[in-house]
This record gives structure tokens, C-alpha cells and sequence, in this order.
């Protein structure tokens, strides 16, 4: 098998999106001035965090819900619950 | 807003919460179990096998009409280096034979169908509704909320797994330390059922399940998996958070080389991604266990904990319906007496302690030490596989005597005789 993004490997997937209503905000006062490992940058198995313009942004669209940004994240600055009731990741199989 | 009682709620409608359910709901109770996917099993993803002897006591000959996917008759361990594997590779008939020793389950699948048996005996499932906290009176759990609603509850169970908010709002624990899990990710790879078949050397219902070591995660502590299913095979990494930010690896990138490795390439060659998953493992064993009960709330299955990975076995479900069957005991005892209160609910703790859970938990409690022992994901691997080159491979040499090839296969890892048998005693008292 080819390897494959991660990009490639979530759009298989089945979401159920909550336009509006992202799950994910970051604490830009206790990231940007307080982190300096920014492990949610490279931890995360959806690649939800990445680094735009010296600000840590968050695509939630395609987050799996594993929590494992908010048990890396070291200064508590996401603000991570997980998605409305019926909405976000929608396993099929599991 | 509307406020209402009732006498269980349950949070959580996976393997833990389903069980605790049914269990109540068949005894009488008015259950109420809460799932915050759209159908239960729709968050969860399995990265074991579900070993059913318990959940056959429960409820006889379930695999007659459960969801299973495999019954696993071969269980196998792989060492891998970049460029080789070594296998400890166990097959037997026995398991193949009801009661069955362990299935690969689906979790959408098989949790939905364990929820439909906690409805057929009485439960209400909620799905579809997000628990945001535990409702506090005077230091006791006396219900949830749920956005704007409140429902109120005599006794409320923690199912929400691994990372289960819910027992921190309710001050059961502290946020998670890196220390105590694992990330999980998990590929769902379709192929045809004869492919699988002839692949794994498997007969009809047969399944293969690999727990692999070294290579697997770039020599970073963790683990791989592979299980076979009916018609897919589910491939995966457990990797410990606290060396994943140490190493700053990402994930998908180590899973990409795992995907790749030799021995794993030809086994999913072919296949097609029918899923991409990631969950939270709890991996810390008694050393990260929660408080299990206060006044009015018990936490059960993966929010307490409650798995074990002994590097042979991973097992996470039979613990999980063996937590909520003791939680039911307790909350049953706590029912007839209507007291409710921690001191009443700590017949869980006590109900764990005479059940395999908590036995389980502590013979293998030095299991998560001894499994992130660097040797065990870097030296030992190379090692192995150095010993079974030099035995097979002929040159126009003299060979040397086993012993002596073994001391040349230690020293070119760098690892003492001593160390070894310090590793050999370590590992022979932890798992």
C-alpha cells in the first residue's frame, strides 16, 4: 500500500461537522508566551495544529477526539471539550 | 428547564457502560445511559481483542449473535528491527472451541449491539447528548449536566473512557500526566476474506491477532498491532505520549515506517483504507488508578484505568465489563440499603478487590515499568535477530558455538550478561 497524508487518510473518514461551533480554542496568552515545546504541533494523529503567522491555530474539522493535544498541551492553553452531542468523528467500523 | 430523577445514570455507552446497564436495568433500575455519538460505538475504536470468557457468563454463547469479527486462535509476538523480525508465533485449536478464548470486535458494531441488549432489558439510551459535568450537593454527585438540561441521579457511573472528564469535574483525579498514556492510531485496511485467509494461513472464523515490539514505533517505547477481522485487518501503534513530545516524532509519520516495514508491507498489500482512527490508552496500571468512588459516582472500565499490556496480551474490554460488573454489585448493595453515600459505594473497591480486575491489575502492576525499558524497543530486537542470522547464516568460516555467539551479539548491542539476566528476571516477575 502507498503511503498515505494524513490529509488523505481523514477525508476517508465520516464527520459530522458543527459549522460554527468549533471545540478547539486556544489560550493565545498562555501559548504563545508561556510554551516553548509546543508539542501539540507534532503530537496530534490528525495534524490539527499548525503554526500560522507565529500563532498556534487549530483545524478542528478533522479532529479524531483522542484528547491527546490536551494531555501534551504543558500550560493548559487548549481549550478542548469534545464536539455537541452527535456531532465530529462518526467511526463505522471502530 | 426541566429537572429529572431518575435511579442510575450512566455515562458512556461503550463496552463498560453497556455492561453496567444491562446489568442494573435487568435487575429493575431505572437506567438512563448517555452516549454523546450519534449510536453507541460511533466514538470508540478497538486496538485489542476482546476476551470474552467473562462477557459468556454474562450473557451464554454471545458470539451466536454478537458482532464478532475473528475468534483468535494465533496470538504473536514480533521483534523488529529495520530490516528483519523475529515471531513467537502460538497457535492452537483449544481456542477455537466455544466458550472461545478472545475476538476482534468492531467497536461501532459490537458496542451498538451491547447497547441494544442493555435496552432490550430495560435501559434508556440516550445518544447523541454531550455530559458537559456532575451536578455536586454538599460534596456528593447528585446528577449531570448536559448543556442546559440537569438530570438528576441517585448514583451516576463514569463510562466515558480514557480520558474521562467527567472523573476530574468530579475531583476523582488530576488531568492526565504524559506518563500514563498511550497514543493510539489505528489504520481499518479492507481485503477479501480469502485473501485474509490465505494470508494468515487462517480457516473460515480463524483470526491472527500480532502484538509487535521494537522497529514498530522508531525504538520509541510502544508498541504495533495487527488483528484480523473478517474482511479487514486492523493495524495500528500505541505510542507513549511522554516520548513522542521527548522526541518531538509525529505520529503518523512513525506509522508511515511501521506501514512499510517488510514483515508488515506484504501482510496489507493490496488492501484499502477503509478508516484512519486515534484514541487515548491508558497505560499507567494502578499508578494512574482515580479515585474510584465518591458519594453518589463510581468510574468504571477506561476511565478508571482499568487495562493491561503485558506485551503479549492488550487487554482493555474484559476488564472494562468486569469493572462495571463489580460497579453493579455495588450500586445494587447501595439500592436495598438506599445509602448512596462514598462509604456505601466503596463495596465497588471491595467487589474489584475479589474479582480478577483487581488481581489482574496487580500482578501485572510492574508491567508498564518493565515495557518502557529501552532495551526491550532498541537492544533486544537487534539482538535476537543479530543471534538467529549468525546461527543460520553459512559462510566458508568455523562456526562458533551458541554461547559464544550470543556474547558476540551481546557486546556488539552493548548489553552486559548481567543486564540480561537483570531484563531476563525483571521481565519473568513483571508479566
Amino acid at each position: 500500500m502507498k503511503p498515505r497524508s494524513v490529509i488523505e487518510r481523514l477525508a476517508i473518514n465520516k464527520y459530522k461537522l458543527d459549522e460554527g461551533h468549533p471545540h478547539i480554542e486556544i489560550d493565545h496568552d498562555s501559548c504563545k508566551v508561556k510554551c516553548v515545546l509546543q508539542p501539540c504541533l507534532y503530537v496530534c494523529p490528525a495534524n490539527v495544529y499548525t503554526e500560522q503567522a507565529g500563532l498556534v491555530v487549530a483545524d478542528w474539522a478533522g479532529c479524531l477526539e483522542c484528547g491527546t493535544c490536551v494531555v501534551a498541551c504543558p500550560d493548559e492553553a487548549l481549550v478542548w471539550v469534545f464536539p455537541r452531542g452527535g456531532f465530529g468523528i462518526i467511526y463505522r467500523s471502530g | 428547564m426541566t429537572e429529572e430523577k431518575f435511579e442510575v445514570i450512566i455515562v458512556g455507552a461503550g463496552v463498560a457502560g453497556s455492561t453496567a446497564a444491562y446489568q442494573l436495568a435487568r435487575q429493575g433500575l431505572e437506567v438512563v445511559l448517555v452516549e454523546r455519538g450519534p449510536y453507541p460505538g460511533a466514538k470508540n475504536l478497538s486496538g485489542g481483542v476482546l476476551y470474552g470468557r467473562v462477557l459468556h457468563h454474562l450473557m451464554p454463547e454471545f458470539w451466536k449473535e454478537a458482532p464478532v469479527e475473528r475468534s483468535i486462535n494465533n496470538q504473536v509476538v514480533s521483534f523488529l528491527t529495520p530490516d528483519s523480525h523475529f515471531n513467537i508465533d502460538f497457535k492452537t485449536q483449544a481456542f477455537n472451541q466455544p466458550p472461545f478464548n478472545g475476538f476482534t470486535v468492531l467497536r461501532a458494531k459490537f458496542d451498538h449491539w451491547l447497547a441494544a441488549k442493555a435496552e432490550e432489558a430495560g435501559a434508556i439510551l440516550v445518544p447523541g447528548i454531550r455530559v458537559d459535568s456532575v451536578l455536586k450537593r454538599e460534596g456528593r454527585v447528585v446528577g449531570i449536566t448536559a448543556g442546559e438540561e440537569e438530570m438528576y441521579a441517585n448514583v451516576v457511573i463514569a463510562a466515558d473512557g480514557a480520558s474521562s472528564f467527567l472523573a476530574q469535574k468530579a475531583g476523582l483525579r488530576e488531568k492526565l500526566p504524559t506518563a500514563h498514556v498511550g497514543v493510539g492510531l489505528k489504520e481499518l485496511i479492507g481485503l477479501p476474506r480469502e485473501t485474509i485467509e490465505e494470508r494468515f494461513r487462517l480457516s473460515e472464523n480463524e483470526g491472527a491477532a500480532y502484538n509487535i515490539v521494537g522497529s514498530a514505533t522508531g525504538g520509541i517505547a510502544g508498541g504495533g498491532f495487527l488483528y484480523t477481522n473478517q474482511e479487514s485487518l486492523s493495524v495500528g501503534l500505541v505510542i507513549r505520549l511522554e516520548d513522542l513530545v521527548e522526541e518531538k516524532r509525529k505520529p503518523a509519520e512513525i506509522f508511515d515506517e511501521f506501514l512499510a516495514h517488510p514483515m508488515i508491507a506484504p501482510l496489507i498489500k493490496d488492501g484499502k483504507l477503509l478508516e484512519y482512527g486515534a484514541h487515548l490508552v491508558p497505560e499507567g496500571g494502578l499508578g494512574m488508578m482515580p479515585q474510584l468512588y465518591t458519594g453518589g459516582m463510581l468510574v468504571v472500565g477506561d476511565a478508571a484505568g482499568f487495562t493491561i499490556n503485558n506485551g503479549f496480551v492488550v487487554r482493555g474490554m474484559d476488564l472494562a465489563i468486569g469493572s462495571a460488573l463489580a460497579a453493579s454489585q455495588a450500586v445494587m448493595e447501595a439500592h436495598a440499603k438506599k445509602d448512596f453515600s462514598a462509604r456505601s459505594l466503596s463495596v465497588y473497591r471491595q467487589k474489584l478487590e475479589e474479582s480478577y480486575v483487581m488481581a489482574d491489575m496487580r500482578t501485572y502492576a510492574r508491567a508498564p515499568h518493565f515495557l518502557k525499558n529501552e532495551h526491550l524497543f532498541k537492544a533486544y530486537p537487534e539482538l535476537i535477530t543479530g543471534l538467529m542470522s549468525d546461527i543460520y547464516r553459512q559462510e566458508a568460516l568455523p562456526k562458533q558455538h551458541l554461547f559464544n555467539t550470543l556474547l558476540k551479539n551481546l557486546k556488539n548491542n552493548e548489553i552486559s550478561l548481567f543486564d540480561l539476566a537483570k531484563d531476563t528476571i525483571n521481565g519473568v516477575r513483571a508479566l
